[in-house]
C-alpha cells in the first residue's frame, strides 16, 4: 500500500458505529456481523446459501418451483424496500416468465436518496445475502442474467460485492448450472459515477446501457421493456437480502415479525441530531419512539423539533406527530408523509426549518436530469425562492408562490424526482409556515410585485 | 494515450454485457481512465469511444452527465465534502469551511501546488458517517472532524514528501 493509501486508510468507515453496535432488534440482514466475516465461508456458517438449495432440491428436499418460490414472497407480505413499497411477490408475479428471449434482473445499489445508507453496510458486510437473494429472484422468474448497479460514490463496497462474486462463482453458487441443476445464472456488477436520478429505475436502465440517466416514459413498464428493451425486474437491495431468509422460514414467519401488510424486519438509516447515528434494523410496526432510543435519543441537551421519516423526499413530520407512529408503511403514510428508503433524518429544536429546505431544494435542482421543463425550471425557482426567504429577501408573496410553483411541478413529470422536489416544500410550508413569515421582512414597496 | 494495461482494464467491463451492448462499459472505462490520468480529457473519450465501438459525443454526454467525472484536470487529491442535510446537521458545512481555511482556497478551487481540488458534494450514501468526504472517488472517509480532517491533509502532504 501507498504512503497516501495508507493515511487514507485510518478513515475508512469501520461499521462499528453504523452496524456493529447491537443495537438491532431480531435483525435478520445484519444479524451475526462483525465486518470480519463478509466472506462466503462466513456467510454459509450463517445458513447462507441454504435458500438456495432448498429451492434447487439440493438439501435433500423437492424444491421448489417458480411458482412456489413467488407464492412464498407473496405470502411474506414483503414490500420493495427502496422506497415505493410495492409488494415483491406481485411485482416478481409481472414477469412475462414465458417470454422466449433474454429477460434480465437488475438490483437499485444506487443509494443516494440523502439520509439513506443501509444498502452500503449490507453490500460491504453481508454482500453474499444480496447475491443469493438474486439468484432466487432470477430462478423464480426465469432470468438468467443480473446486474447490480451500485452507487458510485460507495467505489469500495462495488469491490466488496465483485469479490463475493467471484467468490460465488469459484463455488458453484453462480453461473452454468448451479449446484448442478438446470439452472443457470450469471450476476455482474455495475457502478454509477455520481447522478441521484439512477436510483429511478428506468434511468437506471439507461444508466447500464452506458447513456445519460434520464428516466423513460412508463408504460411500457420494465417487466415488458427494461433493460436492452428486455422484460427485466427491479428491485432494491434490501429488498433481495430479505430473500433467503423468507425462503428458509416461511412466507408466514417473515410476515408475523413484522405486521399485517408490513412484513418483516426493515433497517432504518437513523441521521442527524441523535447521539448514536446508524443502521437499525428493526421489526416493521416497531414505535418511532424505540427507533429514537436505540440511536441513542435526541442530541444531548435538546428535544425532538422534526423528523423527515423516509429520505429527503418524504413530507417532515413535527415531533408532535412522529412520536405517535410506528416505524412501517401504513403508519408513516397515514401520518402524511412515506416510509420511502426508511432514512429517518432527525431535527432538534435548535434547526432552522428554511435552511434545511433551502439545502435540500439546492440538491433536487442540482440533480434534476433537464428532461421535464416543470422539474428542470421549477426546482430552480423553488431553490431561489427559498434562498431569497433565507437571506431576508422574501416578499410577502413568497410563500403563496413557492407552493405554487411545487404544487405545477407536482404530476407534470416523467418520473418523481418533480414531485420529490416538491413535496418537503409543501410540507415544510404545511407545518413550519411561521418560520417562514418570520424571515420574510417587512414588504418592501418596490420589491412588491411578481416573482 | 491508452495503454494496453488500460485496455485489459476495459476487457474485463467489456465482458460483462452482451457482445452487442460494449457501450455499458463507457460508464466504468471513463471511470478507469479518470483513476489512471486525473481526468477525462477529449483524447481519452475519443479513444474509448473507438474502443466501444460508439459515437464519440454519445461518451461525452456521459462524462457531462455524472458528476463525479473531471473534464479538466484536478489536484493529486479531489476531496470531495458532503454538505446535504444529514451531513449538513452533523457539520458537513463546518468540515468544508475547515478545509477551506486550512487550504486557503474555496470549494471548487485548487490550491497552488497542485496537490489538493476541493469540492462541495451531494449525497455520498454514507449519512450515518457524517461529516463524510470522498477523495479521489474511491476512498470514503467518515467521521470527519475538524482534528481528523487536519490529520488527513496532513498525513497527505507527508506522504508526498511536503511536510
Amino acid at each position: 500500500m501507498s504512503a497516501a493509501a495508507q493515511v487514507l486508510s485510518q478513515f475508512q468507515a469501520t461499521g462499528v458505529e453504523t452496524c456493529f453496535h447491537d443495537r438491532h432488534i431480531e435483525p435478520q440482514i445484519y444479524a451475526g456481523l462483525d465486518g470480519k466475516n463478509w466472506s462466503l465461508k462466513d456467510y454459509e456458517a450463517r445458513g447462507g446459501y441454504q435458500a438456495l438449495r432448498k429451492i434447487l432440491g439440493k438439501d435433500g428436499g423437492e424444491g421448489l418451483t417458480q411458482d412456489q418460490v413467488i407464492a412464498t414472497v407473496k405470502e411474506s407480505g414483503l414490500r420493495g424496500r427502496g422506497g415505493a413499497g410495492f409488494p415483491t411477490g406481485l411485482k416478481w408475479s409481472f414477469m412475462p416468465r414465458q417470454f422466449p428471449g433474454q429477460k434480465y434482473l437488475a438490483c437499485n445499489s444506487d443509494e443516494g436518496e440523502p439520509g439513506t445508507c443501509k444498502d452500503r453496510d449490507i453490500l460491504m458486510y453481508n454482500p453474499h445475502i444480496v447475491i443469493e437473494g438474486m439468484i432466487i429472484g432470477g430462478y423464480a422468474m426465469g432470468i438468467n442474467v443480473g446486474y447490480n448497479y451500485i452507487h458510485g460514490e460507495i467505489f469500495q463496497v462495488y469491490e466488496r460485492f465483485e469479490a463475493a462474486l467471484e467468490e460465488a462463482r469459484a463455488a458453484g453458487y453462480l453461473g452454468d448450472n448451479i449446484l448442478g441443476s438446470n439452472f443457470s445464472f450469471q450476476l455482474h456488477a455495475h457502478h454509477g459515477f455520481g447522478a441521484y436520478i439512477c436510483g429511478e429505475e428506468t434511468a437506471l436502465l439507461e444508466s447500464l446501457e452506458g447513456k445519460k440517466g434520464q428516466p423513460r416514459f412508463k408504460p411500457p413498464f420494465p417487466a415488458s421493456f427494461g433493460l436492452y428493451g428486455k422484460p427485466t425486474t427491479i428491485n432494491n437491495t434490501e429488498t433481495f437480502a430479505a430473500v433467503p431468509w423468507i425462503i428458509r422460514n416461511g412466507g408466514a414467519a417473515y410476515l408475523a415479525c413484522g405486521k399485517p401488510n408490513n412484513g418483516g424486519t426493515k433497517i432504518f438509516s437513523v441521521s442527524g441530531d441523535v447521539e448514536r447515528p446508524g443502521n437499525y434494523e428493526i421489526p416493521l410496526g416497531t414505535p418511532f419512539a424505540t427507533l429514537l432510543e436505540l440511536a441513542g435519543g435526541v442530541r444531548k441537551g435538546r428535544q425532538l423539533k422534526a423528523v423527515i421519516p423516509g429520505g429527503s423526499s418524504s413530507p417532515v413530520l413535527p415531533a408532535s406527530i412522529i412520536m405517535e407512529c410506528t416505524m412501517d408503511y401504513d403508519s408513516i403514510a397515514k401520518a402524511g408523509s412515506m416510509l420511502g428508503s426508511g432514512a429517518v433524518i432527525v431535527m432538534d429544536d435548535s434547526r432552522c426549518m428554511v435552511e434545511s429546505l433551502k439545502r435540500l431544494s439546492y440538491f433536487y435542482m442540482h440533480e434534476s436530469c433537464g428532461q421535464c421543463t416543470p422539474c428542470r425550471e421549477g426546482t430552480g425557482w423553488l431553490w431561489r425562492l427559498v434562498d431569497r426567504i433565507h437571506r431576508g429577501d422574501g416578499r410577502a408573496s413568497d410563500m403563496d408562490v413557492l407552493d405554487n410553483v411545487a404544487a405545477n411541478i407536482m404530476g407534470r413529470t416523467i418520473c418523481a424526482l418533480g414531485d420529490a422536489a416538491a413535496m418537503p416544500v409543501r410540507a415544510m410550508l404545511k407545518h413550519y409556515r411561521h418560520e417562514f413569515a418570520a424571515m420574510i421582512r417587512t414588504p418592501n414597496p418596490q420589491g412588491a410585485g411578481s416573482a | 494515450m491508452i495503454t494496453e494495461a488500460t485496455k485489459a482494464r476495459f476487457a474485463r467491463e467489456v465482458a460483462k454485457y452482451p457482445a452487442e451492448q460494449k457501450q455499458s462499459a463507457v460508464m466504468a472505462c471513463l471511470a478507469i481512465v479518470q483513476q489512471e490520468q486525473g481526468y477525462v480529457s477529449q483524447e481519452s473519450e475519443a479513444e474509448i469511444a473507438a474502443y466501444l465501438g460508439m459515437p464519440e459525443i454519445a461518451v461525452h454526454e456521459v462524462t457531462t452527465f455524472y458528476n463525479m467525472y473531471n473534464q479538466q484536470p484536478v489536484g493529486k487529491y479531489k476531496l470531495n465534502v458532503c454538505t446535504n442535510l444529514p451531513c449538513l446537521l452533523r457539520d458537513g458545512g463546518k468540515a468544508l469551511e475547515h478545509l477551506e481555511h486550512k487550504l486557503g482556497i474555496a470549494a471548487g478551487e485548487t490550491t497552488q501546488d497542485g496537490m489538493f481540488t476541493l469540492q462541495q458534494c451531494e449525497c455520498l450514501g454514507a449519512c450515518a458517517d457524517a461529516p463524510v468526504m470522498l477523495v479521489n472517488d474511491r476512498n470514503m472517509c467518515s467521521f470527519m472532524s475538524t482534528d481528523k480532517l487536519d490529520q488527513l491533509v496532513e498525513g497527505l502532504r507527508a506522504a508526498e514528501g511536503q511536510a
